[in-house]
């Protein structure tokens, strides 16, 4: 079931929660919201559950205008970051509950409910668990119990707040590409709030990300990551190393590093780049010159990580290079080497620019 | 075995303390408690089986059982009602002068229970503010089990109020929208959802209500009017009998008295035990 939010906007007190927002997520769709704490992203799910009402503004399930129907009758499953799960009673309760509370005319039989319930239960790899209580549960598996619950009742919206927020690492990543496969298989519209970039970039079709209340971009993970709409998307979505220097003739200095900007007017200027973004080379060439000396090694994953300082940086570089890379240079510790950009952002004209010139 | 015990016996423990403050504790329960309980026991010694029997047993004193439990069990229904409604009302609610309502709360305890006596009979004697507007009801509170059960409810209406609070407070409003979220009508997520987390609190504190009323002297005495038979509750029946140095009879039926109260409250331990274990996931 398609969502649509128009102009839905929210005020506590004196502070603005949402300024007015428009969101259109279609059929089948999972949807990310990405954002800090505070930025309205919690707010904006809570009133699509209708925990919360909001100001002004309307929201449509399909064609149903569900703006003013009350939680119990607007048909979502909300998964919450603490997993909210019954302590009194056993996961097959938990999971059941949906299905007892029904009025006695929809509600199934005990015997369809039992054969519903396990069903769910098998979907979540917890089918051994049935009389078990959650407290007897890791993190995990108390949100796939709840998951479980909240999917019960075939809701047309599915919603979670910070699903995965409160378990561990490891079990973060498991249980993301878990409910990636599960949607796939089930195709429900899905709307999750998360703070961490590379899960809502890795689960999402489309990511919205906010800020202040207000949506800064709302784009493929593909699109958002290339071609971030500003200089904020840019920030939150990974790391960033600064560069600011004076330009004349299409050449930036600072102190004695120099690098060539194509079609960039004169006067003082703040360009960005992504770790991996930066290569290393024993010697300048002539577009770039960039001296920098390697203070720390984390050779940890795919790629080599490294902590790049000079007199001309005012806080240090990272830069990511292949392994390759790595040996090839023969880095050390202390080793000076010249930077080498591949791409360069500047956010400080209207419209964000990329420069990539044929360093 | 018996060499496992005592090695473990012999292990040293992180917490520091433990001898003597385990060990002060003892005497302290041994003065308190245990040693009245023992001249309770020693005065019971004098009466021979058949002595203890026609005591506990005398007409007179078998009535004032029934009308001290019956005021007590209302007491204690009433309590577990009101009692459950005041301590939702102060944690899910605010409202102006809640932090006054919350002390009030505690006023039973620290009024002088001759005093809370004294006030109610005056208050719903014939002639009293609300007993005048009753009388021609038909309906007279003092001196009938009505004002018994009265009194009993306002000294211990904070044993459920301060028992289910901080239960209450724990129970994250997440559990209640998750509920909601479910489809559950509001009636029915208390019923299945908050209840169940309440229930072992509600029951401790009705429990305690409840043994509280039984033994309740003070506050009753007044209003009781200690008609035999009728409005006559066992703690006067004790007091009687001392007033009349017959200590043997008083301590027969404050035996009585003891052993139902500890029975119960026993009773409360080891099922809140069971229940609770079961919210830790029998870990606990």
């Amino acid at each position: 079931m398609s969502i649509r939010i128009a102009q839905i906007d929210k005020t506590y007190g004196r502070t603005r929660a949402l300024e007015p927002i428009d969101l259109d997520i279609h059929d089948g769709e999972l949807i990310g919201l990405l954002g800090p704490s505070g930025s309205g992203k919690t707010t904006l799910l809570r009133i699509v559950a209708g925990l919360e009402q909001a100001d002004g503004g309307t929201i449509h399930f399909g064609e149903r205008d569900v703006t003013h129907v009350h939680v119990r009758e607007r048909r979502i499953g909300f998964v919450f970051q603490h997993y909210a799960l019954f302590r009194h009673m056993s996961v097959f309760d938990n999971v059941a509950f949906g299905l007892h509370a029904l009025p006695r005319a929809q509600r199934p039989s005990s015997g369809e409910i039992r054969t519903r319930v396990m069903q769910l239960l098998e979907m979540v790899k917890l089918s051994d668990f049935a009389a078990r209580y959650p407290a007897q549960l890791s993190g995990g598996q108390q949100q796939r119990v709840a998951l479980a619950r909240a999917l019960a009742l075939k809701p047309d919206v599915l919603l979670l707040d910070e699903p995965f927020g409160a378990l561990d690492a490891k079990v973060r990543q498991e249980l993301r590409r878990w409910l990636r496969h599960l949607h796939e298989e089930l195709h429900f519209t899905s709307l999750f709030v998360t703070h961490d970039q590379e899960e809502a970039l890795e689960l999402s079709d489309r990511v919205v990300v906010m800020s202040n209340g207000r949506v800064e971009q709302i784009a493929t993970p593909d699109v958002l990551y290339r071609q971030p709409a500003n200089r904020f998307v840019f920030e939150f979505l990974g790391e960033v190393n600064r560069l600011e220097g004076d330009v004349e003739d299409e050449l930036l200095t600072c102190g004695n590093a120099r690098v060539a900007v194509p079609e960039v007017g004169d006067g003082r200027h703040e360009l960005l780049l992504r770790p991996h973004e930066i290569r290393l080379a024993e010697h300048a060439n002539d577009r770039a010159h960039l001296p920098v000396t390697v203070t720390a090694i984390v050779p940890v994953g795919a790629e080599v990580r490294l902590e790049l300082e000079a007199d001309w940086l005012g806080e240090p570089w990272q830069a990511a290079v292949s392994h390759a890379d790595f040996d090839r240079l023969a880095i050390t510790r202390g080793k000076r080497l010249f930077a080498i950009p591949s791409q360069l952002h500047r956010f400080d004209t209207a419209r964000p620019q990329t420069l990539a010139p044929s360093f | 075995m018996i060499a496992s015990t005592l090695r473990m016996g012999r292990q040293r423990r992180v917490l520091p303390g433990f001898g003597l403050s385990l060990g002060v504790s003892l005497t302290f329960i041994s003065l308190i408690l245990l040693l009245p309980l023992t001249s309770l026991v020693g005065q019971l010694a004098q009466l021979s089986a058949s002595q203890y029997w026609f005591l506990i047993t005398d007409p007179r004193i078998v009535a004032s059982y029934g009308v001290t439990l019956m005021a007590a069990v209302i007491a204690a229904l009433f309590n577990a009602v009101f009692g459950l409604l005041m301590a939702w009302v102060l944690v899910r609610y605010e409202f102006p002068g809640k932090r006054l309502v919350d002390a009030l709360m505690d006023l039973p305890f620290a009024l002088p229970t001759a005093v809370a006596g004294v006030t109610l009979a005056t208050l719903y004697s014939s002639s009293g503010w609300v007993g005048q507007l009753l009388e021609p009801l038909g309906i007279s509170v003092a001196y009938t089990w009505v004002g018994i059960a009265l009194a009993m409810a306002f000294t211990s209406i904070p044993f459920v109020v301060r028992t289910v609070q901080p239960v209450l407070e724990d129970l994250p409003a997440e559990v209640d929208e998750a509920a909601i979220t479910l489809g559950a009508k509001d009636a029915h997520a208390f019923r299945r959802v908050i209840l169940p987390h309440l229930w072992p609190a509600l029951v401790t504190g009705t429990g305690l209500a409840f043994v509280r009323s039984l033994g309740e002297f003070g506050a009753v005495i007044f209003i009781a009017g200690g008609k035999p038979y009728e409005t006559e509750i066992t703690s006067l029946m004790i007091f009687v009998k001392l007033q009349e140095y017959d200590y043997a009879g008083a301590s027969a039926v404050a035996s009585i008295v003891l052993a139902t109260s500890l029975a119960l409250l026993l009773a409360i331990n080891l099922w809140q035990g069971r229940f609770i274990k079961r919210l830790h996931g029998g870990r606990g």
